[in-house]
């Protein structure tokens, strides 16, 4: 090894402006984290108690956040619970029953995974809401929501329990043919148990985007700050909810929402470490 | 038995995600087929969006494209290089440094929206500008972009490191000569994939750009792009729907180019490149 002393000018160069570029990345996430807590931790001293309270009225100082943590919650979790099972199942099909459709589906799904969230909501708003309205009125609802939401996820959910069923060893299959199993059975007794810490770790991830999510949850939930009787109830989500208010809060009013981000930020960190947890991988 | 009706229960669930995608084409096609045309692109849009075009809006959006991929291109390959070459994989640091790449990219869009609000419109004084929603959202991209061009660099062959030692070849000649060259295909596709999802932003860029219809004269006017368009449009406009609709069909139009474009890179092997 050459020591540092001895390397040309431009090699020393090289190695300061790469060392700063990737401390940049580790200041970004740090100067994100900290101006949050700027905004929001003198109000989170004073009144932090408040915002696990159900009412939310920022022009008499109330600043409850609780239904919409919730909403968050439900229609994220509902979303999971449509868009996971399609997604895993439909990836294990295209990969041991029919490969031949397997690349252009995952084309496909890719170009699904681009498309942006104001279009999906957009589309929910056109069909979804409508259709929803005829059925049970108003529409725009903690279900909207969740639909539009599942079909965002099931790509990115798809993508991931391909990668992980193509981490498998080619020999589990090559013993299950050679015992003569049925390709089911091998599925649900060897691949899918063998793959499933990735696979719930990638659907873990999932539903950190999905409680991140705001244009198309904004754009078909209604936004009404409640607790949902029902499923076609309206609700607002945290995200929805910044999105909505941002533009004219003033004072504390916009500190709270400053809080609001820091709680998304908190909890996506978890379920990230979370995920890494499940899928194997140490940071640090 | 049991694999024929896996079969048939696959189809179903491939048309269960299938059949909505293609409502949600329908759907924006008839919405929109009154007002698409050559015009819609080149007008400027009257009536807070009921009437006329988008060209205004498409100048927002490539200055707002532009500026986000000059910030993040250099840094992200920046602090590629730094992984991939500086550091060894299973490192430390290294695996500390991915670990802040993957909660980057973890961080919801809207966080990313009251942080630029907050540092760049507010602390640095740049407003609701083309400026502070480009800086916004470069940093919303630099997870991906680097996590891509890291790839590429890491793919280059180790023989051609081992050459580069026995050659007792400078760094900063490697990095130019041997290194980029190589990792170009998977860098062009790492920059286009951040255009990408940079042109599907909309959260981000609420509140550090803003909604301001004109054309903008300087990066410190307030410029809208079409995906805010699409939201305001559709929102709080009344009768803005068909319009709204046009827009996505033009901002999928161009999203499923740059993903052709990606196909196409990729498909070039990585040693054309060298030639």
């Amino acid at each position: 090894m050459i020591t540092t002393s001895s390397l040309p000018l431009s090699d020393r160069l090289l190695a300061l402006v790469l060392r700063l570029c990737g401390g940049l990345a580790a200041l970004v996430l740090g100067g994100i984290v900290t101006v949050l807590l700027v905004r929001a931790l003198p109000f989170l001293v004073s009144e932090g108690a408040g915002i696990w309270k159900s009412t939310w009225q920022p022009g008499q100082g109330e600043y409850g956040m609780a239904p919409m943590i919730a909403g968050s919650l439900f229609v994220s979790v509902l979303a999971l619970l449509l868009a996971a099972p399609v997604a895993i199942l439909l990836a294990a099909w295209l990969r041991y029953f029919a490969p031949r459709l397997r690349r252009p589906v995952l084309a496909g799904v890719e170009l699904m995974a681009g498309i942006p969230s104001v279009v999906y909501g957009l589309w929910g708003m056109l069909v979804l809401v409508p259709w929803i309205n005829q059925w049970v009125p108003p529409g725009a609802s903690w279900l909207a929501g969740s639909l539009v939401l599942a079909l965002m996820i099931v790509p990115l959910a798809l993508l991931v329990t391909d990668a992980a069923l193509g981490q498998l060893p080619l020999r589990y299959q090559r013993a299950g043919e050679a015992l003569a199993l049925s390709r089911v059975g091998m599925l649900r007794r060897v691949l899918l148990p063998r793959a499933a810490p990735a696979i719930v770790g990638g659907v873990v991830l999932q539903f950190g985007r999905a409680l991140g999510e705001t244009m198309a949850v904004l754009m078909v939930c209604g936004n009404v700050v409640q607790w949902p009787d029902s499923v076609f109830a309206p609700v607002r989500t945290l995200t929805a909810n910044i999105a909505l208010e941002m533009a004219y809060a003033t004072g504390d009013h916009r500190v709270a929402l400053f809080a609001s981000g820091l709680l998304l930020i908190a909890v996506t960190g978890v379920l990230l470490m979370a995920s890494w947890r499940l899928r194997g991988m140490s940071h640090g | 038995m049991a694999d024929r009706v896996a079969w048939l229960a696959g189809l179903v669930l491939l048309a269960l995600v299938m059949v909505p995608v293609v409502l949600m084409v329908t759907a924006l096609w008839q919405q929109s087929a009154d007002v698409l045309s050559a015009g819609f692109l080149l007008e400027d849009p009257g009536r807070a969006g009921r009437s006329g075009g988008i060209a205004a809006l498409l100048i927002s959006t490539a200055w707002i494209l532009g500026l986000c991929l000059m910030v993040a291109v250099p840094l992200g390959l920046g602090c590629a290089l730094y992984l991939s070459e500086s550091l060894p994989a299973d490192s430390r640091r290294a695996q500390w440094l991915g670990g802040v790449l993957d909660m980057l990219a973890a961080v919801p869009s809207i966080v990313y929206g009251l942080f630029g609000y907050q540092f760049f419109a507010i602390t640095l004084g740049l407003g609701f500008s083309i400026l502070s929603g480009a800086l916004a959202l470069s940093l919303m991209v630099l997870p991906l972009m680097i996590r891509s061009a890291e790839q590429a660099m890491r793919a280059v062959p180790m023989g051609y490191r081992q050459a580069r030692d026995a050659l007792a070849l400078s760094r900063w000649g490697w990095v130019r000569r041997i290194l980029l060259p190589c990792a170009a295909p998977g860098i062009a596709v790492g920059i286009i994939l951040s255009a990408g999802r940079a042109l599907a932003e909309t959260a981000v860029l609420l509140f550090t750009a803003g909604y301001v219809l004109r054309r903008p004269d300087s990066l410190f006017d307030s410029g809208r792009t079409l995906s805010v368009h699409i939201y305001d449009l559709a929102m709080n406009v009344p009768g803005g729907m068909p319009r709204a609709a046009a827009t996505a069909v033009v901002l999928v139009g161009l999203l499923v180019i740059l993903n052709l474009l990606v196909r196409r890179v990729l498909r070039q092997p990585m040693t054309e490149a060298l030639v």
